[in-house]
């Protein structure tokens, strides 16, 4: 017999316990419902998380009603939250370590283009699924990415329509300086030089910029008939309080913003922004049979001074979507899922909804709406039938090269 | 005339910001050779003051008279807590005090976000500042003008406050020979807290001003916190007069740049331009000139 010290003998007990505990709980759940992973990764923290936050809550609602009706395959649903902090390198960071280390079965999450780009390298390389719930510049359709917000096609250039309609030609381009606004002007400039329309001033200020004085006077000396507004984050709150007060309504210049939605204009104020003009696919006034269960069931979960918005909307319906392509795939194996997400469609908040297989996208209608006295968004224009996704604009001669 | 008048008036307001927010900092930098990061959220506590006085209170506009006061005692209370509890612990460590106070700076923002949600709060403009000034075909806003007069006002009461009161003494004593301060008999402690008190309670009423122009969210303090460290520097340490002038300077070249080029154009040149006067002027552009040793 060895001789062991007290101490040895001791610890030779308790990891022997611990062993017999813990081996014990493996295998009780391996023989029952093994939950499916998937991953949660949005900015909790930082500009973004002003934003961010709300979709996630609303993935984190869909999950949760979708384990209440059985979850997917018979397998409850397992959300991995993780913080991209408004911080690009961060969020691949994270994507990496939700699929190497916990294994999900998906990734719901990113917002800004530039942590979408950011993202992209690592589900490329790793095979993996990223549902990316936020309107967009386009120019992409990534084999691994399935993207539920608009493509410019069905956000940008139906504004642009309606604004050329409209009569209002002399536009002012303003946004924060990185990937989305700076392609968005690109399409916004190629589109006006085939339209007839003309851009007075186009000005790019740094994410988490809150000084716009000097901007204001530029929009005033520029006298535009609308200000096409690309602006992401906190900025939007400083430039619509200063913009206000500098005595400038919507009457004198009325801008056209497009990440703009029920939940910023919270931070910025109805007053600020009653009668501007927003572009989205889903507005929380959208007048379907399952909006209105949608809005009083996220209310309900999330406090009755919370509006839902497009991305809200979208985030949870790419939550329902990608289940949807599971159940008919039968698996959560990504290449399986893939294929047979093609077509899936979902009766959804903002209408009908399709998923496009050639590049991922959903097919979506094109709304625009005028913010009222009470922070919510009124319809006033919408495409009828929802409009096929085309992230390139092959459709549109004006935008050859833009690819490039 | 009005196409000088904008930029004029666009730079002496951005000053005027630059300067709320950093007049507290060049108090607690200068006096104690404080690095605290966490005077961004100082800002915040005063900005989220006000939030929470105009949600409880019927009238958005006493609600905002009231904050004033208000966040000025909380932000100075906070302060102080945190320098009698952290960084009285940490003098004479100036990288330690950094790193600690930029560890609180991360925790109160968490904290604001944990209480307060994670999106932006609205604050109500009180409704004798809405409009503005209007001359020809500019509108000066009211909220601008109130905050240039809040900065005049705060400044004069700062330089009557450190020239004539027995406080202000015992302060300038301390920054110029903190050892012959003490050994004369002043409290240096107790001169610390008051002026850690004073330096937080400016941070509070800032963020109070700063709800007329900006979001009200957790990074709050994110937004201003370099521009803030970007005065004290280049103005000296522990100057009124230097904060004064580095932020008039800073305001005016950010506003004329801007005018003709971009905003990140004119960060960029307004950042060259401090480090260009640093390399001439390491101490910034007034120092106290004293005997001590150290």
């Amino acid at each position: 017999m060895i001789c062991l010290s007290r101490g040895r003998r001791l610890l030779l007990l308790f990891t022997t316990l611990a062993l017999a505990l813990g081996g014990g709980q493996a295998v009780a759940t391996e023989g029952g419902e093994d939950p499916i992973k998937v991953g949660i990764l949005h900015s909790l923290s930082g500009t973004m998380a002003i934003s961010e936050v709300a979709v996630h809550d609303a993935e984190l609602l869909a999950i949760e009603e979708i384990n209440a009706a059985g979850g997917v395959l018979g397998r409850q649903l397992e959300p991995v939250i993780e913080d991209g902090a408004s911080d690009w390198p961060t969020f691949a960071e994270k994507a990496s370590k939700l699929i190497n280390e916990d294994q999900v079965a998906v990734v719901f999450g990113g917002w800004t283009s530039a942590s979408r780009k950011a993202m992209l390298p690592v589900f490329e390389a790793e095979r993996a699924l990223l549902w990316y719930p936020v309107q967009y510049e386009g120019l992409e359709a990534s084999p691994y990415i399935f993207y539920t917000g608009a493509a410019p096609n069905q956000q940008i250039v139906p504004a642009l329509d309606y604004l050329k309609e409209q009569g209002l030609t002399r536009v002012f381009l303003l946004g924060s300086d990185y990937v989305f606004p700076r392609t968005a002007n690109q399409i916004i400039k190629a589109y006006a030089a085939a339209n007839g329309m003309e851009i007075v001033g186009e000005e790019y200020t740094p994410l988490g910029h809150v000084e716009y004085s000097s901007v204001v006077n530029k929009v005033q000396s520029a006298s535009p008939d609308v200000v096409f507004n690309t602006l992401n984050g906190d900025s939007n709150v400083a430039f619509f309080k200063q913009f206000r007060d500098a005595g400038i309504t919507a009457e004198d210049i009325p801008t056209m913003s497009v990440s703009v939605a029920e939940q910023e204009v919270v931070g910025i104020g109805a007053e600020n922004m009653a009668g501007h003009l927003v572009a989205w696919n889903y507005f929380q006034t959208t007048d379907t049979p399952r909006n209105e269960e949608f809005v009083a069931d996220y209310q309900a979960a999330y406090g009755d001074g919370n509006p839902t918005d497009d991305p809200i909307e979208a985030g949870y319906v790419g939550v329902y979507l990608w289940a949807q392509a599971v159940e008919k795939a039968g698996t959560t194996e990504v290449e399986a899922v893939k294929e047979a997400a093609k077509g899936v469609t979902l009766e959804a908040p903002g209408g009908e909804y399709q998923i496009d297989g050639e590049n991922q996208h959903i097919y979506k209608t094109a709304r625009i709406g005028v913010v009222r006295d009470d922070g919510l968004i009124d319809e006033v224009w919408n495409s009828g039938e929802a409009i096929k996704p085309d992230p390139f604009l092959t459709t549109y001669p004006w935008a050859e090269g833009l690819a490039g | 005339m009005e196409s000088i008048l904008a930029p004029v008036f666009t730079g002496l307001s951005v000053s005027a910001v630059l300067l709320l927010i950093a007049l507290g900092l060049t108090f607690t930098f200068g006096q104690m050779n404080v690095i605290n990061m966490a005077h961004g959220e100082l800002i915040m506590a005063g900005a989220y003051t006000t939030y929470l006085l105009q949600s409880t209170l019927p009238s958005p506009d006493v609600a905002y008279l009231l904050a004033l006061p208000v966040a000025f005692v909380l932000a100075g209370a906070l302060g102080l807590g945190l320098e009698r509890t952290l960084i009285r612990r940490l003098y004479g460590r100036p990288l330690d005090t950094l790193l600690a106070t930029w560890g609180i700076s991360l925790l109160l923002q968490q904290f604001a976000r944990d209480v307060f949600g994670a999106a932006n709060v609205q604050a109500q403009r009180p409704s004798f500042l809405d409009g503005g000034l209007e001359v020809g075909s500019l509108t000066l806003p009211w909220s601008r003008i109130a905050i240039l007069g809040l900065v005049v006002a705060t400044v004069a009461v700062l330089s009557v406050t450190i020239a004539r009161l027995p406080y202000g003494r015992r302060m300038r004593a301390v920054l110029q020979n903190r050892q012959l301060a003490e050994v004369t008999g002043v409290r240096t402690d107790r001169v610390d807290g008051i002026t850690f008190f004073m330096g937080s309670a400016l941070a509070g009423t800032a963020g109070v001003a700063l709800t007329l122009l900006g979001p009200i969210g957790p990074s709050l303090g994110t937004f201003y916190i370099v521009d803030a460290f970007l005065v004290v520097i280049a103005g000296g340490l522990g100057h009124l007069r230097g904060a004064v002038i580095a932020a008039l300077g800073i305001g005016m070249l950010n506003a004329v740049i801007e005018q003709t080029t971009q905003a990140s154009v004119a960060k960029a040149a307004v950042f060259a331009a401090v480090i260009a006067l640093l390399q001439v002027r390491p101490q910034g552009l007034f120092s106290h000139r004293s005997r001590a040793l150290v």
